[in-house]
């Protein structure tokens, strides 16, 4: 192969030095990051996995190839030249030894004369043009100059005990001109007056060219070979990851809700089968949710239609109760008292059928939420007004713990008030006639109302039970309410509808609390409720 | 005594229009009756009466088209009778131009505090000019002659919407909750159903605003209710 000097190891100062580690350790961390960056690409993208694979493999197969293909032509290129060279120093040896016969080895300026007669004779030859060095046994050297000392010691020594013997080094060109690689065959040449050793330097300048032109050519290939398999390969990967892309963004968007989303399907090969199979599922899942629709659609229709037709007659049996109720002091006591029963549950009757009514458009999700921001504490204030008159017949105060600044919440006011309506009545009708407290908390994302009795309480297992639809705590128990069972079924469901909560607490003869939370501004998550839902949590205004 | 206020009550349920007459006369009231929708418009024209009852769902012309007809042409004030609790169907029948509503199965008590509420008058109303909105186009009320102009030009209200836009403008810094103004302009006593305010006030600044979408004479306050523009 091709010799070259190597430069010495620039020498390294201390303080370069450090001011490297901190540029290492800095890159290091930049490093890091990127790393990171690549490992997420890589997990989440299937052309940079593919992209990466195919340059690694093909560079590998590119460098070995070129390396082969690299040693074995400047092998050949360099052992031509050195078969050349070696037959042109056995032409020149019969001229060398023609030359040197009359010449005295230790008679400097015969020695250059013969080498220069020796060069003129010999250059230029077949095996392109060499410089001659021509040194007697005795030492003495035909010139000084630098070419003469290129001839490597080692060289001197086979040559001396051989006739013939080659080693590659670099030589000098001209007088003082660099040095180039090149190859150096020697030989010995008896005379008459005694041994001469002849060296020829042979400059492989244009062979290096040659070997570059070849290195460079390979490289440039190799380097265009990759790129054109890496192109080659995010092409194919493409064709196979659109149809997967645009699956995927089918799916979510089916996902997101709309039903009509199908992929266009081309061919009949894999890609398309899934296609296929995804507008297929796409089909029975838009025909199965159609007739949840219309399902949805005919029990409303049929709980609209039932209310609208109970109502009417309804509506005249009432006036008749009414009236028959306004004019019972005309009529004889047991007419009278028949009267006062028409009455009294025709209201039973009709808060019976509205629950069932509101039940029913719950369960056919027909129920719309209208939520505005309104202060909290007027429709706790409401609430507490219309249920004035039941709390003076079970002899119960109401007492309420409101904050003096408004409490803006966006609600449905309307069903906010059914709730309350319904946990003060039962808080009423539960509380034996001690207190019922209604307290108000709130937080930047949550408000809290919790309605506390101190009455009959709950049995354990009994709170959640509670909310069960037509559930009586204590069937012996008179109500003043005539309640229809369904009342907290129903405030839970409107809890819900804001994303609330609605929770109970209770302990037998301790009475019971029930919490309502809700969000403070619509379609936030509820993660904690500003008020626990044990009172005993709070302090000990509980004895 | 004055003589007794004609209702004209468009059902179409035999039992319930008789039941709703015996109601009316003992309510000294003197009831006319219409069955059928398409009928309601010729029987409002010739009865001439002072409020109409008015059912949803009837035969021939829907409750809400009846609605709009007689409102084309009067102002007299209507309460609709409605077994839809719905808020759309609500929504709808007021947007057509009904000044109230009553649920069905409605008591016959609350049924004629709302009409004496819509038939109330104001007998003892000085001579009294108001003035709304924005200084270089102000809204005039002259109370008495129950006359709104604005620019000059006369602006046709409904007895309802004229009441509201007088309540809100006799105190005009004032911001009026819609339970307040349910209770001063419709006449109920506990909270009722806040979207009679919301679709009213919409239909009155159809008629006063310049631009509906950008009040000034009736404004919103968010999260409280509603206040007259600075006059």
């Amino acid at each position: 192969m091709i010799g070259s000097t190597a430069p010495g190891d620039p020498s390294v100062t201390g303080g370069a030095r450090s001011q490297l580690a901190r540029w290492g350790v800095a890159t290091g961390r930049g490093t890091r990051r990127l790393g990171r960056r690549f490992v997420e690409g890589w997990r989440r993208s299937l052309q940079l996995r593919v992209g990466v694979t195919t340059v690694l493999a093909a560079g590998i197969v590119t460098i070995v190839i070129g390396v082969f293909l690299v040693d074995k032509v400047s092998g050949g290129v360099l052992r031509a030249k050195r078969d050349a060279a070696v037959d042109q120093a056995k032409i020149g040896l019969n001229v060398a030894q023609d030359v040197l016969r009359p010449v005295d080895p230790t008679f400097k300026a015969a020695v250059v004369n013969a080498q220069s007669d020796i060069s003129l004779r010999l250059n230029p030859s077949s095996a392109g043009t060499f410089t001659i060095v021509l040194l007697s046994r005795a030492g003495l050297i035909a010139d000084d100059s630098p070419a003469a000392h290129a001839v490597p010691a080692a060289l001197r020594r086979v040559v001396q005990q051989s006739t013939i013997a080659a080693q590659y080094a670099p030589i000098p060109v001209g007088r003082s001109g660099p040095r180039v690689p090149g190859l150096i065959i020697g030989e010995t040449v008896p005379s008459v007056a005694g041994q001469f050793e002849l060296y020829y330097l042979f400059p492989l300048t244009a062979e290096q060219q040659t070997i570059s032109l070849i290195q460079r050519t390979v490289l440039l290939a190799g380097i265009a070979l990759v790129v054109l398999v890496l192109a080659i390969a995010l092409l194919v990967i493409r064709q196979v990851v659109r149809p997967v892309r645009v699956a995927a963004k089918s799916a979510g968007r089916l996902a997101a809700g709309d039903l009509s989303q199908r992929i266009p399907v081309r061919g009949a090969d894999d890609l398309a089968r899934l296609g296929r199979s995804f507008n297929d599922m796409a089909d029975s899942l838009q025909r199965q949710i159609r007739r949840l629709e219309d399902l949805s659609r005919l029990q409303r229709r049929f709980t609209s239609d039932v209310s609208h037709e109970l109502r009417t007659p309804l509506t005249t049996i009432r006036m008749a109760a009414e009236y028959l109720h306004a004019s019972r002091s005309d009529f004889p006591p047991e007419l009278a008292r028949a009267a006062e029963l028409l009455h009294a549950e025709l209201d039973r009757f009709e808060s019976l059928l509205a629950d069932l009514l509101e039940i029913s458009r719950y369960d056919a999700g027909a129920a719309r939420l209208e939520s505005e921001p309104a202060d909290l504490r007027g429709v706790i204030a409401t609430t507490v007004e219309a249920n004035r008159m039941l709390a003076e017949r079970h002899g119960s105060e109401i007492v309420l713990n409101l904050p003096d600044a408004p409490v803006l919440v966006d609600m449905d006011s309307r069903r906010v008030e059914r709730i309350l309506r319904n946990l003060l009545g039962n808080a009423l009708d539960h509380g034996e006639g001690k207190p019922v407290l209604i307290t108000l908390g709130y937080d930047d994302d949550a408000v809290a109302v919790t309605v506390r009795d101190h009455g009959v309480g709950l049995k354990p297992g009994q709170a959640s039970l509670v909310f069960n639809r037509f559930w009586r705590g204590d069937p012996s128990r008179s109500r003043l309410t005539g309640g229809t069972g369904l009342g907290l079924a129903i405030s839970l469901e409107d809890a819900r509808m804001h994303d609330g909560w609605l929770q109970s607490w209770g302990e037998a003869r301790r009475g019971a609390q029930f919490r309502l939370t809700l969000p403070r501004r619509a379609g936030h998550t509820l993660m904690h409720s500003p008020l626990p839902l044990n009172p005993d949590e709070l302090d000990e205004e509980d004895e | 005594m004055r003589v007794k206020p004609r209702v004209l009550v468009v059902d179409d349920d035999s039992a319930l229009a008789e039941m709703l007459g015996i109601v009316l006369r003992t309510d000294q009231f003197e009831p006319a009756f219409v069955a059928d929708g398409a009928r309601a418009l010729q029987a409002f024209r010739e009865t001439k009466p002072d409020i109409v009852l008015l059912d949803l769902m009837l035969p021939g012309m829907s409750g809400i088209d009846v609605c709009r007809a007689i409102r084309a042409e009067s102002g007299t004030p209507i309460i609709m009778l409605t077994a839809k609790t719905d808020t759309v169907d609500v929504v709808l029948g007021l947007e057509s131009g009904a000044d109230d509503y009553v649920m069905k199965p409605f008591k016959p008590k609350e049924l004629v505090a709302r009409m004496r509420a819509r038939l109330r008058h104001h007998e003892d109303i000085a001579s009294e000019t108001l003035m709304i909105g924005p200084p270089e186009s102000p809204v005039e009320i002259d109370v008495q002659a129950h006359q709104v102009r604005r620019e000059g030009r006369p602006i046709a209200l409904t007895p309802l919407e004229f009441d509201l836009l007088v309540a809100l403008a006799r105190k005009p810094r004032q911001v009026f909750t819609r339970e307040v103004l349910l209770e001063q302009v419709w006449g109920y006593r506990h909270a009722a159903d806040t979207r009679l305010v919301n679709v009213h006030v919409q239909r009155l600044r159809a008629k006063v605003e310049r631009d509906p979408e950008k009040p000034e004479v009736v404004l919103t306050v968010r999260g409280v209710g509603y206040k007259a523009g600075p006059p």
